[in-house]
């Protein structure tokens, strides 16, 4: 009875268009905005900020770019990793030729080189589709991971491969680099998330979300109403590399502070993968929901053993994780392929009759 | 119901000159030619695999003919591409409904204003201002195709849920938001009950009525094709047997023996 | 100038002017691209029969063989555990049917290739957990593996052969011919290219989904554990084979998903390709290439062949 629709009528096209077209959803979303804004700053402690909610923030804004590609425009992806390196390492050479623009629009451009490739490695989609076109997105992977150990250029010819995020300041604060305190780094995130969340929820809603969408569902009769495939297809991947790239550059910089080449190995582009499934192909929303679930499983999983006074050494853990993922991935695809955004939204259709069952 | 529109004579909206198709070994369209005059409805009917279906698809550049060639007002050209096709004024509906089964009744009648949308991908970005305003205006247009089709009921409902009739419904208003110059229409009227076909006729005959659009049309349903179209090519194994008005053709025997057969 | 030399003249100059070693070269493509093969044989098998594409193949190969190694260093003798592996392979198959693809009938192949990927990682986690992450070496003598070489006397040049590579090209050869006659000739066979190409047709005609699958993941478990007693005897059984295994994907590519000789065929061409490119060419941009050069491969051949050199082309209809 709280969650009801009865008496919320649109008077214009613009108002059943809006994101959220119901109050209490309204509600809801400035509920989590005020405790992401004023909740967490304020009751979180380090550890939580730099363990939980930034790397959190990071990986749902790299799912919801493969969501855009995947989900969306119906491209299969498994190179999600790679690009989040490019995004990573095109923000370090950025920062390395030009140390006094701000670090914030650096990170934001990097997302442009990300895009560009993303463009490149897009090229075999006019031809390839489905599984072959994943294989494709796998060249991709590979080639950059090769990339980035072998092209010195990268990483200012280091003798170690690493990289390592110098200071950089922003009105004085120290954004990124050893003395960046945690809070400051969480609003960073959290103020680049939210924005980009908005322009992509702009983004599918329009025009563009739909071609994809057309182009996903049934390309031919998309082409025969006039989509241009190959276009619609090169600015899905753009847009999605550029969300992973700013992703990456993200976490070097504003999360691990250092990176090497194995940090964007194939494990980030299924870790980004099966955020995406679980949390639910083609919703913004399950993207921080899947994001959510398969970054704190871990750290649950970790904890808990210690919790019920069981000690299982750290390997165990982690073999236990995989086990545990892998299940849960099938048993998802089993129960509700659509993620947990699809049980959110029954979950929903139920609280509009709650208290009365039918 | 008798259609409407001249007979014979009018200017010639589109014409296959000498088309043939053949896939592999397969000759599934052999020098065909035949015109579509503009106002008209023109219904292609044959028995199955007589290459109304194909026929169809080269016109929208789906296929691309080994021999002959189309004209579209008045251009001639060897081959379609579906873009072409589509931005020249020709939509067209599918045997088996070619609707996006994940997006609702509203976005899948949205998607046919695709190519009217003009407005760069930045101003998506924002969403405010040029972009919102586009799609309003075109929100407005395709709320008219709605109306006109009575499907206010379903709007929201993704079509992967609706049932097959109204799916077919929903195609008609796609393809009719793209305010085509000439409507392919295959079999629109398949799997339906005799209510749902007059409600389909009605919706036809307005459409070209209302809005002059020439209509080519496949049906398999004699009695529709004989009260809706002004005239009718009858196709056989890939040729051409008959052309003419439905009269012509209902007692020419060639037809009679291939396709129609005989009272008993 | 000097980059188009080293490019497009030098490396052939190199290869004519030491025969031996390239042929020893190509030798070694041959080797590694029978065990690709042999990789994307169980790929093919799978597709082949239930059309789904199954990501976990790779880990089969390394649970196989770990499982292998396993029982052997329980003690049991060495056949007993070639049994006992075989059997696990078995109840693999039968665990997968039952709980992955059965409730999984009938959805869109993507749902069913990331349930593959979900398989993967219980797998590599489940194996790390019962096996411990250390490599094992591969019990080749107590099997009867052919040790030692082959001395061929050429003309320019002395070329020595390991025996237990012709051993594997032997085998991949066999698996390959009995293979192609079980899909074309018997009544199981048929059955399971009608199960490809439509689950609901074929249960209509009475074809039952659920015996046909555990056959055929047998089938393919059987096909991993000859490809991972053949991989490891060479280099130890750990899970980086696992990643090796994506290679085999260019393969499927190459060869078209559903043909058994296209597996071989492309197996053969990558493995070549991948070798002669990383030591003749490899070297110019600092080695390592083998890591996607094979996709690159792969990559270009869909360009122009979208359906593999073997594969069925794919007609769409509207």
């Amino acid at each position: 009875m709280f969650y009801r629709e009865v008496g919320q009528f649109k008077s214009s096209y613009a108002a059943d268009q809006s994101i959220f077209p119901i109050l209490q959803d309204r509600l809801g979303v400035a509920a989590i905005l005020a405790i992401a804004f004023v909740g967490i700053p304020l009751v979180g402690d380090a550890f939580f900020l730099n363990a939980v909610m930034i790397p959190f923030l990071i990986f749902a804004l790299a799912a919801i770019g493969l969501n855009l590609l995947t989900g969306y425009a119906g491209q299969l992806s498994l190179g999600s990793g790679a690009f989040m390196g490019a995004g990573a390492y095109a923000c370090y050479k950025l920062t390395t030729y030009f140390p006094d623009t701000n670090i914030i629009v650096l990170i934001l451009l990097s997302g442009f080189a990300a895009a560009g490739i993303g463009i490149v490695f897009g090229l075999p989609s006019l031809r390839i589709k489905g599984f072959y076109l994943a294989i494709a997105t796998l060249a991709a992977q590979f080639f950059l991971e090769w990339c980035f150990i072998r092209v010195s250029w990268l990483y200012n010819d280091n003798i170690s491969g690493a990289i390592e995020v110098p200071t950089r300041k922003v009105f004085d604060i120290a954004i990124v680099g050893p003395t960046a305190t945690p809070l400051t780094r969480y609003f960073v995130v959290l103020g680049i998330v939210v924005l980009l969340t908005w322009v992509a929820s702009n983004i599918v809603r329009g025009r563009v979300g739909r071609s994809w969408m057309m182009v996903r569902d049934m390309d031919i009769a998309a082409e025969l109403i006039g989509i241009k495939l190959l276009n619609t297809k090169l600015l899905a991947f753009a847009v999605s590399s550029f969300y992973c790239g700013v992703a990456g550059a993200m976490m070097v910089f504003l999360w691990l502070g250092a990176a090497e080449a194995t940090s964007f190995s194939i494990n980030v582009s299924f870790q980004v993968l099966f955020m995406t499934i679980i949390g639910g192909l083609g919703s913004l929303v399950g993207s921080f929901m899947g994001a959510a679930f398969i970054w704190v499983l871990p750290i649950f999983l970790r904890a808990a053993p210690g919790m019920f006074g069981v000690s299982i050494n750290s390997a165990t853990v982690e073999h236990l994780q995989f086990m545990i993922v892998g299940a849960l991935i099938v048993v998802f695809l089993i129960v509700e392929p659509h993620g947990l955004a699809r049980l959110w939204r029954i979950g929903k259709e139920k609280l509009r009759r709650w208290p009365f069952p039918y | 119901m008798t259609a409407s529109a001249a007979t014979g004579g009018g200017e010639v909206m589109l014409k296959v000159d000498s088309i043939s198709l053949s896939f592999g070994g397969v000759r599934a369209i052999q020098n065909v030619s035949f015109d579509i005059i503009k106002g008209e409805i023109r219904a292609i009917i044959g028995p199955n695999g007589a290459g109304k279906t194909s026929m169809l698809n080269v016109i929208n550049g789906f296929y691309h003919p080994q021999e002959g060639s189309i004209t579209f007002k008045g251009e001639t050209r060897q081959d379609m591409r579906p873009y072409v096709a589509a931005s020249q004024g020709i939509a067209r509906t599918f045997q088996n409904v070619a609707l996006f089964k994940g997006m609702s009744t509203l976005d899948n009648i949205m998607s046919g204003r695709v190519l009217k949308m003009n407005r760069s991908f930045f101003w998506h970005l924002l969403h405010y201002g040029p972009a919102r305003d586009e799609e309003i205006e075109h929100r407005r247009f395709v709320e008219d195709i709605i109306d006109f089709l009575e499907i206010q009921h379903i709007r929201k409902t993704p079509v992967g849920q609706l049932p097959y009739g109204l799916q077919k419904r929903v195609e008609l208003g796609r393809a009719l938001a793209m305010q085509p110059d000439l409507l392919l229409l295959d079999e629109p009227m398949a799997g339906m009950n005799l209510e749902e076909k007059e409600d389909m006729s009605r919706f036809i005959l307005d459409v070209n009525d209302q809005f002059g659009t020439t209509i080519a049309l496949i049906e398999h349903d004699m009695g529709v094709v004989m009260d809706l179209s002004n005239r009718v090519v009858v196709l056989d194994y890939g040729a051409k047997i008959a052309d003419g008005t439905p009269d012509e053709v209902k007692g020419n025997q060639d037809v009679i023996d291939a396709y129609l057969g005989v009272a008993h | 100038m000097e980059v188009l030399y080293n490019v497009l003249i030098n490396p052939f100059v190199e290869m004519g002017s030491n025969p031996a070693f390239f042929i020893k070269v190509v030798w070694e493509g041959f080797v590694a691209g029978t065990l690709y093969a042999l990789i994307a044989l169980g790929f093919v098998l799978i597709f082949k029969a239930s059309g789904v594409f199954n990501f976990a193949q790779g880990i089969m190969v390394v649970f196989a063989a770990l499982t292998l190694v396993g029982f052997h260093a329980l003690g049991i003798p060495a056949y007993v555990s070639l049994a006992l592996a075989i059997g696990v392979m078995l109840v693999l198959a039968i665990s997968v049917e039952r709980l992955v693809l059965r409730p999984l009938v009938n959805q869109p192949d993507i749902i069913l290739f990331m349930a593959t990927i979900g398989l993967t990682y219980f797998l590599i986690g489940f194996g790390e957990f019962v096996f411990g992450g250390d490599p094992k070496v591969m019990i080749s003598q107590e099997l009867g593996l052919p040790r030692g070489i082959y001395r061929l006397d050429l003309p320019f040049g002395r070329v020595v052969i390991q025996k237990l590579d012709v051993a594997a090209a032997a085998t991949a050869i066999i698996l390959v011919a009995a293979l192609a006659v079980f899909f074309s000739k018997t009544r199981i066979g048929r059955a399971l290219r009608a199960v490809a190409d439509d689950h609901q047709a074929a249960l209509s005609v009475g074809i039952s989904l659920n015996q046909i699958w555990v056959i055929v993941w047998f089938a393919a478990g059987i096909v991993a554990l000859a490809t991972g007693i053949m991989w490891s005897a060479k280099s130890d059984v750990s899970f980086a084979l696992q990643i090796i295994a994506l290679r085999a994907l260019p393969v499927l590519i190459l060869g078209g998903f559903t043909s058994v000789p296209g597996a071989i065929v492309g197996g053969l061409i990558i493995g070549v390709g991948e070798k002669v490119g990383e030591l003749y060419w490899g070297s110019l941009v600092g080695g390592g290439i083998d890591s996607w050069l094979a996709f690159f491969i792969a990559l270009v051949f869909l360009m122009f062949r979208p359906q593999g050199l073997f594969g069925e082309k794919i007609i769409e209809r509207v």
